[in-house]
C-alpha cells in the first residue's frame, strides 16, 4: 500500500468513525447548550440503544423478516428504548438538582451510567456479543487499494440525514425555536409560555434518538464489539469532539466528530493503533488550552 | 482531632489509648470470626481509607473533581513493581549490569521514590488544567487515568518492556521491618502473626500517620486556602491566595497519598497488573468520599469502611438469601454492588449533598453550603 492509498485509506475511515462521533456529540452539546451540564450518562444511553437493537433485529432475522427492514424496526425500537432511559436519566438524575453546585449533577450523571451499566449486564449478561450481518458488507475499490464497504457507505448516508432531521428541527420548528430560547435564558422563556420542562425532556430525548441509532451503526459495523462497556469510549470521544467543535453549538459537534475522527484515524494509521485512544484526551487538553471555545464556539468557556 | 478537644487532657489520653487497644486486637476479632480472608478485608480497607483520605484532599478541600485518581495509585504500584521485583534487570540488560545480584530496594527508600513520582504525576496533570474548572476537569482527569492505563498495557513489548502489559509485573518483594519479610510468619511467644496480621500493623500506622497530616493540612494555611478556593475561586484569589499553587499543591499531595498506598498494594499483593487501576476504581474511591463526607476526615474514613466491606457484606447475606429465596444466584454480587454504588452517589447527592457523616460548622455561623457557590443557572452565561 503506498503513502498516498494509507492516506486516503484513513481518511475514509476517520469520515466513518467521525460521522458516528458527531451523532453522539450532538447529545452532549444540545444538553450543555440548555443545562450548562454533561450528560455523563450519554454514552450508557448510546449503548442501550445499540443493545436493544441487536436483541430485535436478532429476534427478527429468526422470525424470518428480511435483513433491513429487521434493521429499521430495530433501530426505531431502539431509539424508543434509548428515549426512555434518558429521559429516566433526567427526571431522576439532573431535575431534582438543577439548581445544586455545579458537583452534584456530574456526580450523580456517573452513578446513572454505572446504574445503566450494571442493569445492562443484568439484562444482557457480560459477555461481548456479536451484531448480526445484516448490512451489506461487500467492499467497492474507488482506486488503488482504497476502498469503503456499502456499509461503510450506508453508516455515513444515514448519519448525515439524520443530522439534517436534526438541524432542521432546532431552526425551522416551534419547539427547535423553543429549545433555541431556553438555551439563550430559561427565565424569560419560561415568561413567554414555553414549558421548560418539556423542552428540556425533549432535548434529552432527541438526544437519546440519536445516540441510538449511532449505538446500531456503530454495532453493525464493529460487530462483536457490543457489551455493557461500549458506551464509555465512544461516549468520551463524542463528549471530546462536542468540546472540540465548541461546546453547545449544534454545527460544531458535527465539525468536531469529524475532526476527531480523523485526527484519530491518521494518528492511528501513522503514529500507532494501540495509542488510538490516547489522542483524543491529547486533543481535549490542547482545546482547553488553546481554544477552551471550541472550533466554532463563539462564548468563551468561562462556566466549565 | 477536634472531638478530642471537648474532653480533659486525661480523658482524651484515656480514649487513645482504648482507641490503640481496640485498634491492635481487631484482627486477631477478624481472624476468630471470618479467618485470614478478613484480616485481608481490613487490610485492603486500610489501603481504600489512604486513597480516600488523600481524593480527599483534591475533591474535598480543593474541590476539583478528580476522576483518575486511581492512576497515581497505579504510579506507585509501579514503582514498587520495577524496583522491588526482578523485572527491569531481567529485561534490561543495561540494569542486569549495574546490579547483578537483582535490585533489592528497601522499601525506606521505594515509599519515598513512588510518593515522588506519584506528586510529579500529579503536579504533570494539574499544570495543562490549572485554569478548567468543574466538568471540563473531570473529564481531563478521567482522561489521564485512561491514558496511564493506556501506556502501563502497551509498554511491556520485547525491546523495551517496562510494564510487562498486561500481564503485569510478578514476584514483588514484601516490605522487611528489622530484618524480616513481612510475609514470612512472625512468631511472639506462642502467637504466630502471619502476613495478613503484619501488614495490617503496618498500614494502621500509616492509616493513622495519614489521618494525622491531614488534620494537620485542613487547619494549615494552605488547607484553609483549598476550602477559601472550593469556595470561591474568585473570591480567594481576590484575598491574595495564589491560586495556580494552592491547586497544584492539592493535587501533588492528594497524588502522594495515592503513590504511597500503591507501593504498599504492590508490596503486599507481589503481583500488579493494569486490571488493578480500572476506571471503575477510580469512581469507587469517589464514591467512599462522596457517600461519607467530602472534606470530612471521619466521614470519608467511614465511606472508604462501608464500600470495602460492602461486596463481602452481599456476597454473606444477598447470596445466600438468593440461594435461599430462588434457589440459584439471580443478580450476580459485582452486578449488585455496582448497583448499588451508582445508586450510592444518585441518592446521596440527592438526599443528602453533604454525605452521612457532614462536617460540622463547628461554632461558625451556619452557612449552607448550596448558596455559597453560585448556583447552575440554566442558561451559559455570555
Amino acid at each position: 500500500m503506498s503513502a498516498l492509498d494509507l492516506l486516503f485509506q484513513q481518511l475514509i475511515n476517520g469520515l466513518i468513525k467521525g460521522s458516528l462521533y458527531a451523532m453522539i456529540a450532538l447529545g452532549y452539546t444540545m444538553v450543555y447548550g440548555i443545562l450548562g451540564i454533561i450528560n455523563f450518562a450519554h454514552g450508557e444511553v448510546f449503548m442501550i440503544g445499540a443493545m436493544v437493537a441487536m436483541t430485535m433485529t436478532t429476534y427478527l432475522l429468526t422470525v424470518g423478516v428480511s435483513p433491513v427492514l429487521a434493521l429499521v424496526c430495530a433501530i426505531l425500537v431502539a431509539m424508543m428504548a434509548s428515549m426512555a432511559v434518558s429521559l429516566m436519566v433526567e427526571r431522576f438524575a439532573y431535575r431534582p438538582l438543577r439548581h445544586a453546585p455545579r458537583l452534584a449533577p456530574l456526580i450523580t450523571a456517573i452513578g446513572m451510567s454505572f446504574i445503566l451499566q450494571a442493569l445492562a449486564m443484568l439484562v444482557w449478561g457480560r459477555e461481548h456479543l456479536t451484531f448480526p450481518e445484516v448490512l451489506p458488507s461487500t467492499r467497492i475499490n474507488l482506486f488503488n487499494n482504497v476502498g469503503i464497504t456499502q456499509r461503510e457507505i450506508i453508516i455515513v448516508i444515514v448519519s448525515f440525514v439524520m443530522m439534517g432531521g436534526l438541524f432542521f428541527l432546532v431552526n425551522r420548528t416551534k419547539l427547535g425555536r423553543a429549545m433555541r430560547a431556553t438555551s439563550e435564558n430559561v427565565n424569560v422563556t419560561a415568561l413567554m409560555g414555553v414549558n421548560p420542562n418539556r423542552v428540556i425532556a425533549a432535548t434529552f430525548m432527541i438526544g437519546a434518538a440519536l445516540a441510538a441509532v449511532a449505538g446500531t451503526l456503530f454495532a453493525t459495523n464493529y460487530g462483536s464489539k457490543v457489551h455493557f462497556y461500549m458506551g464509555f469510549i465512544p461516549g468520551m470521544k463524542a463528549f471530546i469532539a462536542a468540546v472540540l467543535g465548541g461546546i453547545g453549538n449544534i454545527p460544531g459537534a458535527l465539525v468536531g466528530g469529524l475532526v476527531l475522527g480523523l485526527v484519530e484515524s491518521l494518528g492511528a494509521g501513522y503514529i500507532s493503533a494501540e495509542y488510538e485512544d490516547v489522542f483524543a484526551f491529547v486533543v481535549l487538553v490542547v482545546v482547553l488550552i488553546f481554544r477552551p471555545s471550541g472550533l466554532l464556539g463563539q462564548r468563551v468557556a468561562d462556566r466549565a | 482531632m477536634s472531638f478530642l478537644n471537648k474532653l480533659n487532657p486525661r480523658q482524651s489520653v484515656i480514649g487513645i489509648l482504648i482507641c490503640i487497644a481496640l485498634m491492635a486486637v481487631l484482627p486477631f476479632v477478624a481472624h476468630a470470626l471470618g479467618g485470614t480472608t478478613w484480616v485481608r478485608i481490613i487490610d485492603m480497607a486500610l489501603l481504600y481509607i489512604m486513597l480516600a483520605l488523600g481524593l480527599n484532599i483534591v475533591v474535598g478541600f480543593a474541590g476539583l473533581l478528580d476522576l483518575g485518581y486511581i492512576a497515581f495509585y497505579a504510579v506507585g504500584a509501579y514503582a514498587a513493581g520495577m524496583l522491588a521485583s526482578g523485572h527491569l534487570t531481567d529485561n534490561f540488560a543495561m540494569i542486569q549490569q549495574a546490579f547483578p545480584d537483582g535490585m533489592h530496594f528497601s522499601y525506606w527508600l521505594i515509599i519515598p521514590v513512588g510518593a515522588l513520582l506519584a506528586a510529579i504525576a500529579g503536579i504533570m496533570l494539574g499544570t495543562p488544567i490549572l485554569k478548567l474548572r468543574g466538568d471540563y476537569l473531570a473529564l481531563v482527569t478521567l482522561g489521564f487515568g485512561e491514558i496511564i492505563r493506556i501506556f502501563m498495557n502497551n509498554l511491556g513489548k520485547d525491546g523495551f518492556n517496562l510494564t510487562n502489559g498486561p500481564r503485569g509485573i510478578n514476584g514483588i518483594e514484601s516490605v522487611s521491618l528489622a530484618g524480616h519479610p513481612l510475609n514470612r510468619p512472625l512468631m511472639i511467644g506462642d502467637i504466630q502473626l502471619n502476613k495478613e496480621f503484619l501488614y495490617y500493623y503496618l498500614f494502621l500506622i500509616l492509616v493513622i500517620l495519614s489521618v494525622i497530616v491531614c488534620y494537620r493540612l485542613q487547619d494549615s494555611r494552605l488547607g484553609r486556602a483549598w476550602m477559601a478556593l472550593r469556595e470561591d475561586d474568585i473570591a480567594a484569589k481576590a484575598m491574595g491566595i495564589n491560586v495556580r499553587n494552592v491547586k497544584l499543591a492539592a493535587f501533588a499531595l492528594g497524588a502522594t497519598f495515592g503513590g504511597v498506598a500503591g507501593t504498599m498494594f504492590g508490596a503486599f499483593q507481589g503481583f500488579i497488573s493494569p486490571e488493578s487501576f480500572s476506571f471503575m476504581e477510580s469512581i469507587v474511591i469517589l464514591t467512599m468520599v462522596v457517600l461519607g463526607g467530602m472534606g470530612h476526615i471521619p466521614g470519608v474514613i467511614l465511606g472508604a469502611i462501608l464500600l470495602t466491606l460492602l461486596p463481602e457484606f452481599l456476597r454473606f447475606t444477598v447470596e445466600p438469601l438468593q440461594q435461599m429465596v430462588f434457589g440459584q444466584l439471580l443478580i450476580d454480587t459485582s452486578i449488585l454492588r455496582q448497583l448499588i454504588l451508582g445508586l450510592c452517589m444518585v441518592l446521596i447527592m440527592i438526599f443528602r449533598p453533604r454525605g452521612l457523616w457532614p462536617r460540622s460548622e463547628g461554632g461558625k455561623k451556619k452557612v449552607d453550603d448550596d448558596s455559597s457557590q453560585p448556583a447552575a443557572t440554566a442558561t451559559p452565561s455570555n
